[in-house]
């Protein structure tokens, strides 16, 4: 029974350009005059938004500022205030569960089980069957770097590698929407640098509509299509820009550092750091 | 030298248990030996065995005590397995059933506060003489401690966890075997070996109320015949049985929830 995942071992480590599912149409996610409170405690208030299909974009924030409720709001998996949440037209929450897949901040792998294990259980509770979504997982994992890994527990693999693994299950779904709540944040600086460029390639190549939650505004130039930075408690939208589009054949120190980047980066921090004082 | 000092230090570690007992073993040699702990307890001298007396009654006595240690250990793995089943199921079933919990959970506690030693005579009198009222009793003894703990087992699962499975997917029922189930274990097994370790005293409780073999039927007759050196030979086996039963679910428990390695 756990042997059989190894005849694909021999695939190469290298991520193929290719997705390993059939893409999903894209779907657009538009929130509209959202509001949202815990209690007293008021964490977004009137806002909106638009994501167009297959475009990634990034919410930066301040800790606490009501990014992770947003992306659950979106998900279906907390209960909504005032506003409407339609992904690909669609507003019931049930419809949303089922076309949004989410990423939360921790891995949540179970670690009882293998990696391949952990990445197929979306596709295990779609009723697929176990060697078919195992093979899949297996694909998947490959193409994220960790074919070797395919059969290791949770506990035996650094904190990037399971945020792989992580993000293997999230894409395994299939589903249009993908919702990553801080991806890389648990991550050690070098490995999170070295994830950013992984991430944005897989982002790329997937060409899914995507909401990335972080606190990093370089990060979320760099990996998004479009930034939006919200405000604190109760979150606004401060400011919002285009991220600069990708340059070819230039590393993530060199895009990173280009006076359009930067000027970007200093644009961004300001309307941050106006909305913390004001 | 420092390693050397380090290496006795770990050494002693492992033999501290061996040697205390050691100790207190002697203690008791020579001060039943001197005649001084009968005095202090104002006792003939035969009412107070020395542990040399209750190995020799140990050996010379180990067909006896055998026989009846082993019906006391299938009384024993009987009512704790029942225990196990029976409790695991319960705490599943409070757990998927939030209005259940709420209704019988008082009751569950109640039922702890029973003295076993009022209800050990009951069910004899209702189930007779057989080996039935001494499995009910150890399986009541033992129900407690593995219901609690594995409802809080069922319950420990973070919101976030199953908001995860919800999301890929999983109805209440997935959430449950996949997640919620072997989050559980480790808990399940901390509440069973809890339950081994009472298990035996509530067949010497069951054996007590009416048996006619058993360890506990065997100290209530030497007891009778003040043949204490043997009473106290039925003790040892007593515990050891109880250590061997909880040192083999550990055992298990490392092989079975071998992720959860640090709790």
């Amino acid at each position: 029974m756990r042997a059989k995942g190894n005849d694909i071992q021999g695939i190469s480590v290298e991520p193929p350009p290719i997705a390993t599912q059939p893409q999903p149409a894209a779907v657009p996610v538009s929130v509209a005059n959202l509001g949202h409170s815990f209690g007293e405690l008021e964490t977004l208030r009137d806002l909106s938004f638009e994501v167009a299909g297959g475009e990634t974009v990034a919410l930066v924030g301040p800790s606490g500022c009501g990014k992770s409720t947003l992306l659950e709001l979106i998900a279906g998996l907390a209960a909504q205030g005032r506003g409407t949440i339609a992904v690909g037209g669609a507003a019931g929450t049930g419809e949303r569960l089922r076309s949004c897949a989410w990423m939360p901040q921790r891995d949540g792998l179970l670690p009882w089980r293998r990696a391949v294990d952990n990445a197929a259980l979306g596709l295990r509770f779609t009723g697929m069957t176990q060697g078919e979504s195992r093979y899949r997982a297996s694909l998947m994992l490959a193409r994220l770097g960790l074919g070797e890994f395919e059969n290791a527990y949770p506990g035996k693999l650094s904190g990037g590698m399971r945020q792989r693994v992580a993000f293997a299950r999230t894409l395994l779904s299939g589903k249009p929407v993908l919702l990553l709540d801080e991806p890389l944040a648990a991550l050690d600086a070098i490995t999170r640098s070295d994830l950013q460029g992984w991430l944005r390639e897989t982002l790329r190549v997937e060409r899914r509509t995507t909401v990335l939650v972080t606190h990093d505004v370089e990060e979320a130039l760099y990996l998004a299509d479009r930034v939006l930075v919200l405000s604190p408690r109760p979150a606004r939208i401060v400011w919002e820009g285009a991220a600069p589009a990708p340059l070819a054949g230039a590393t993530r120190a060199e895009e990173i550092s280009t006076p359009e980047f930067v000027a970007l980066r200093h644009r961004a921090h300001d309307g941050l750091r106006e909305a913390m004082s004001g | 030298m420092k390693s050397l000092l380090r290496r006795f230090g770990r050494w002693l570690t492992v033999l501290a248990p061996l040697l205390l007992l050691v100790v207190l073993i002697g203690a008791w040699q020579l001060a039943a030996d001197s005649g001084a702990l009968a005095d202090v307890l104002g006792l003939d001298s035969f009412l107070v065995p020395a542990p040399d007396e209750i190995a020799t009654s140990l050996w010379d006595d180990r067909e006896l005590l055998a026989d009846n240690a082993w019906v006391t250990l299938v009384e024993v793995l009987a009512g704790f397995a029942l225990a196990v089943a029976l409790g695991a199921l319960m705490a599943a079933v409070l757990h998927l059933s939030p209005l259940l919990r709420r209704a019988t959970y008082p009751l569950v506690v109640a039922s702890q506060t029973i003295p076993i030693i009022v209800i050990a005579p009951i069910l004899v009198v209702w189930f007779g003489f057989g080996i039935g009222p001494k499995i009910g009793i150890v399986a009541l003894i033992c129900f407690f401690p593995v219901v609690v703990n594995a409802l809080d087992g069922l319950g420990t699962t973070a919101g976030e966890q199953r908001k995860l499975m919800r999301s890929l997917g999983a109805g209440p029922w997935r959430t449950f075997t996949v997640l919620e189930v072997p989050t559980a274990l480790p808990y399940l097994f901390s509440g069973a070996k809890v339950a081994v370790a009472v298990a035996v005293i509530g067949a010497v409780f069951g054996e007590w109320a009416g048996a006619d073999s058993g360890l506990g039927h065997l100290i209530l007759l030497d007891n009778g015949q003040l043949e204490i050196a043997r009473v106290f030979a039925s003790v040892v086996v007593l515990s050891v049985m109880a250590m061997v039963l909880f040192a083999l679910l550990a055992l298990l428990e490392r092989r079975v929830v071998w992720w959860s390695g640090d709790r």
